[in-house]
């Protein structure tokens, strides 16, 4: 294999597992060391740099980084990394002083952001410190988007949102127009502004289509509108007996709101099988224990209905088998329809993007599926000046996506209002800077702690369902914290050899814990991998090749499983380990090399 | 510093026919120097008992002082152990040895607890033949006591302050083979390819068993001069043979020449593969391995690998007769049979 570049900063970002796998590359271990240090504040400063809303992710984020971690390889799992993120936001000390200023004067160009979801809020949150006067357009009453409008508030607390939202609307640069729906871009484009954003999300419900739908109407309910109606409490009780259609979150949440609001009887019924569900583990986990069935391969057959009022639906038993070219079918099983007596159904089995008032004669195309055609890198739409991030550019994510997507969104937004070229994207802000303070002493906290994870505290279930308000998972306290925050493997500290210095002692091959070192004469890859000292399996894991040994060996170390415990560096008489740590923070208008010259 | 090392292993360790993976044969983490050769022996030591599937429980260490000695510290930590006093490892193992032949009996020494002050304890454990693996870890200077020439130190080399050593070295691997000792090999601690069956053949080995293991002391020996160096060693290292320990019959895989390959059979089924590296050398011909050790030390060479192997060794206590079962499982009356006894083998002897 060639010897391993790792100049190059995504070697050493790839081994920082959960902050490679977090669409906006937060420096994970760095804010957990913090909360370790009980620097909280600091902790916030770390997220809120990259991912803009530390309290609300903290509670709700889909968390990637979690099955990403390396924790969850060397013992069953991974670190509570959201969970984490939130003790950092609970704890804080006021952070207003901490934030970007917003400058007096103005550069002279107006942005507008069509809808005020967390895309569009990152795209102000990054323009306005650089000047830049940004107008926020939402046709609800708040700002926040759908992490207002959708999510319950028994999972993300109103004054959560006002917060983290109010850091970006209320320090100036940046004018919000609620209340007002945009129903032309072509009459936006005509009001100057420089660039225009649209995060407007995904805001269509999937609709079911099964005889009865249409006499049933008054009691079927598309989920996420009455959701939105839930959370304007233009909605507050539902029928005893609840349907909820649909394996996502969305009915997660439905279900959940429904027990809260009246629902006695509440039952998830999903077409495929229980593990194909798209929820995350954690909100069914939430939901079961809340004393709502899942039921699994149940496809919608027919509503029934008696005056014009819903009684029921009828569900076909299906199975699930491989056609002749391996797909995954869904077929029926034989077995006889189930029929579930309800008094009210809410519909969550899809959403969709919907742009009715985007003109179709302005140059800005869409493709087959109605999505705007973009560059993937730049999200610049086929009219130069317009920009999508979040939901309404590739389809519904979630919120840690909308942030990635706004923060590049606001570098090309910057970039064409600087008449720069908007393909050329600025480098991450990349430091190394050694841990080694004595012949054995680090500055960081190299212990590996060999706790299992613990569990965030929450209310008990008879509290919490009285309200639809009343939070249900508690955050972690203090201490709590400060265990968890301890299985942190410090992954962004890394190991760094060099050869010229080695000896072949083989002291770091013997002390390693997880055999991570081996050396071996040099050989390609596939054969390397086998050849080591415990073989290299996961393949999503680099291995770290090094030349220019006295035997003419090579050093091979396997990334997967390194513990970042630094024996290595201890054991070795010479030197030749040290460990590093890896600071990574993503190209920002914020930070790095400023696109905008006239800061 | 650390002074743990983490619990949490590779997940795709293998198990040991016991079910134990490597790490479960390790011991308290090391306080020798960064990069001494000590370490890595105790990491093939726990190699080779893992790979035999040994019951730590059925291992008895036993050393003399010395950083060498210190090493059972490290490794298997749940087996029975013995820091004896300098030089004196052998008297307490032949003691322990014949109160309980059960236990597999690893003696660990360095070259001043064994070629200086233990040297006529050495000397007699390997002519009694002590069912044992006695292991030295030979890196030609006191390496507790700060660096000073021990007495495998070779003539001439220079110690890391300058001074050269006048004396001539003693040659452990030469001495045992002398003393009548039945396995005898020689290796070096930054070839673990190597030293993993030696260890393995030499625990399996039923009679008095010698490795001379090179260890370079990175504090106090690891210079330019040195004899015992990572480098010197490296460069003069002359392997006459590659081992394989094999335990039941497995069939060869590999295809060898003919008389490339020599199979040793010892008392306790274990078969030693020895593949040549060296063709003229008989590993089992002792007055020919003495003289051939000899010729390449006087070239300068460092010979290493399986030197000498007896396959039927006999030990101690088939010289003497002794009782089979272990004094601790004998019961008071036979263990003191009382007055009578005693005057009835008095009077045997007049
Ligand atoms: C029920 C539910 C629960 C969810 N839970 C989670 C969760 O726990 N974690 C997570 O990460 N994600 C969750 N999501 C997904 C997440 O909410 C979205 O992916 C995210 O909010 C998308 O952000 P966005 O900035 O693209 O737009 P959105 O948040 O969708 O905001 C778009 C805004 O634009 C406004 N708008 C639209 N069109 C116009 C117009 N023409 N004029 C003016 N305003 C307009 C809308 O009113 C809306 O406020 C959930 C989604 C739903 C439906
Ligand atoms: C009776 C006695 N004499 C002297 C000493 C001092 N002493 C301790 S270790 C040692 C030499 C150890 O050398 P070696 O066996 O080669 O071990 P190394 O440290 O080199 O591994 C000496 C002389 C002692 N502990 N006891
Ligand atoms: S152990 Fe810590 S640094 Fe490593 S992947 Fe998990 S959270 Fe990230
Ligand atoms: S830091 Fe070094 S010793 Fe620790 S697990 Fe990683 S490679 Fe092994
Ligand atoms: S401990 Fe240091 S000198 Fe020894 S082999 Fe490892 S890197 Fe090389
Ligand atoms: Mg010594």
């Amino acid at each position: 294999m060639k010897p391993t570049d790792i100049s190059a900063p995504s070697y050493f970002h790839k081994v920082v597992d959960c902050q490679w796998a977090c669409p906006a590359h937060t420096p994970v271990p760095e804010y957990i060391r913090l909360i370790s240090a009980g620097r909280y504040t600091d902790a916030y400063m770390v997220n809120w740099e990259s991912n803009v809303f530390p309290g609300i992710l903290g509670r709700t984020c889909d968390r990637p980084c979690e099955p990403a971690c390396r924790r969850g390889r060397v013992e069953e799992e991974p670190v509570a990394i959201c969970r984490l993120k939130r003790v950092a936001a609970d704890n804080k000390d006021d952070v207003l002083a901490r934030l970007t200023p917003i400058p007096a004067t103005k550069n002279g160009k107006r942005v507008a952001c069509i809808g005020a979801g967390p895309a569009s809020l990152t795209v102000a949150r990054d323009l306005a410190p650089l000047g830049y006067e940004i107008h926020v357009y939402d046709a609800e009453a708040k700002g926040g988007g759908f992490m207002w409008s959708q999510i319950p508030r028994f999972r993300l607390p109103e004054s959560v949102i006002d917060e983290e939202v109010g850091y970006i609307t209320n320090r100036g640069g940046v004018t919000t127009h609620y209340n007002t729906r945009v129903d032309s871009l072509k009459g936006m484009l005509a009001e100057g502004y420089d660039a225009v954003f649209v995060g407007c999300g995904a805001p269509r419900g999937r609709d079911l289509d099964v005889p009865g739908r249409k006499e049933a109407a008054a009691n079927i309910h598309l989920g996420i509108e009455w959701l939105a109606s839930v959370s304007f409490e233009h909605v507050t009780s539902i029928g005893r007996r609840v349907i909820v259609l649909g394996g996502g979150n969305t009915a997660m949440d439905c279900c959940r709101s429904a027990r809260r609001l009246g629902g006695e009887s509440v039952t998830v019924v999903v077409r495929s099988g229980f593990e194909e569900m798209k929820a995350s583990p954690w909100e069914k986990e939430d939901a079961m224990h809340e004393g709502i069935p899942i039921l699994n391969f149940l496809v919608p057959k027919e509503v029934l209905h008696e005056g014009g009022r819903l009684t029921g639906m009828v569900f076909e038993k299906v199975k699930a088998e491989r056609d002749a070219k391996g797909r995954r079918q869904l077929v029926p099983s034989g077995e006889p329809d189930v029929t579930i007596e309800c008094d009210d159904v809410l519909v969550a089995i899809g959403q969709e993007n919907a742009f009715p008032w985007i003109e179709r004669d302005i140059g800005l195309e869409f493709d087959r599926w109605g999505l705007p055609k973009l560059n993937e890198a730049t999200f610049q739409s086929t009219v130069p000046n317009v920009f999508f991030g979040g939901d309404a550019a590739f389809g519904p994510k979630n919120i840690i996506w909308a942030v990635a997507h706004g923060h590049d969104a606001a570098i090309s937004i910057d970039k064409f209002c600087q008449g720069q070229d908007v393909a050329d994207r600025p480098d991450p802000l990349v430091k190394m800077a050694s841990q080694k303070m004595g012949i054995h002493e680090w500055s960081y906290d190299n212990d590996v702690s060999i706790d299992l994870r613990f569990k965030v505290p929450h209310a008990d279930p008879s509290e919490s369902l009285r309200s639809i308000k009343a939070e249900v998972e508690l955050g972690y306290d203090r201490e709590l914290a400060f265990k968890e925050a301890q299985r942190c493997l410090n992954c962004d500290v890394q190991t760094v050899f060099a050869a010229s210095l080695c000896i072949e002692c083989d002291g770091c091959v013997d002390i390693c814990p997880t055999d991570c070192i081996t050396f071996t004469p040099n050989e390609e890859e596939e054969a390397l991998r086998v050849a080591l000292k415990a073989p290299a399996i996961n393949k999503h894991q680099d291995l770290y090749v090094a030349d220019g040994l006295k035997t003419g060996r090579v050093m091979v170390k396997d990334e997967d499983v390194c513990l970042h415990c630094g024996l290595c560096a201890e054991r070795c008489p010479t030197g030749a380990w040290d460990m590093q740590k890896f600071f990574l923070q993503t190209a920002k208008t914020t930070n790095g090399v400023p696109a905008c010259a006239s800061r | 510093m650390s002074y743990l090392k983490p619990a949490l292993k590779h997940p795709g360790l293998p198990k040991n026919a016991l079910g134990f993976t490597r790490r479960d044969y390790e011991g308290s983490i090391s306080t020798l120097c960064a990069g001494c050769g000590h370490d890595s022996i105790s990491a093939a030591i726990i190699q080779a008992v893992w790979e035999l599937g040994i019951e730590p429980h059925r291992v008895a260490k036993v050393s003399g002082i010395g950083c060498s000695s210190k090493t059972p510290d490290y490794f298997l930590s749940s087996s029975h152990g013995f820091n004896s006093v300098h030089g004196r490892m052998p008297s307490v193992l032949t003691g322990a040895n014949l109160a309980n032949r059960d236990l597999i009996y690893l003696g660990v020494s360095g070259d001043g607890d064994s070629a200086s002050i233990g040297i006529g304890q050495f000397a007699h454990l390997m002519r009694r033949g002590v069912n044992m693996s006695y292991i030295v870890e030979n890196n030609g200077v006191y390496g507790l006591t700060k660096g000073q020439f021990s007495a495998t130190s070779d003539k001439g080399s220079k110690a890391k302050k300058g001074a050269i050593n006048r004396d001539e070295a003693i040659d452990l691997v030469a001495m045992a083979l002398q003393l009548g000792a039945t396995y005898v090999g020689r290796s070096f601690s930054g070839d673990k390819a190597q030293l993993v069956p030696l260890i393995k053949g030499a625990l399996a080995h039923q009679g008095v068993a010698l490795i001379d293991c090179i260890s370079p002391c990175v504090a106090f020996n690891n210079h330019e001069g040195s004899t015992k160096s990572y480098d010197y060693v490296r460069e003069h290292n002359e392997s006459v043979n590659k081992l394989d320990v094999i335990l039941g019959r497995a069939p060869i895989t590999t295809q060898y020449a003919p008389g490339e390959v020599t199979e040793v059979t010892q008392h306790d089924g274990s078969v030693l593969r020895l593949r040549k590296l060296d063709e003229g050398y008989d590993p089992t011909d002792r007055v020919a391995a003495m003289n051939y050790l000899a010729q390449h030390k006087a070239m300068g060479e460092i010979v290493t690998g399986l030197l000498f192997v007896d396959p039927d060794a006999a030990d101690l206590h088939a010289g003497l007769g002794t009782v089979a079962t272990p004094l601790n499982q004998l019961g008071d009356e036979v263990l003191v049979p009382g007055a009578a006894a005693l005057e009835k083998l008095n009077a045997s002897l007049r």
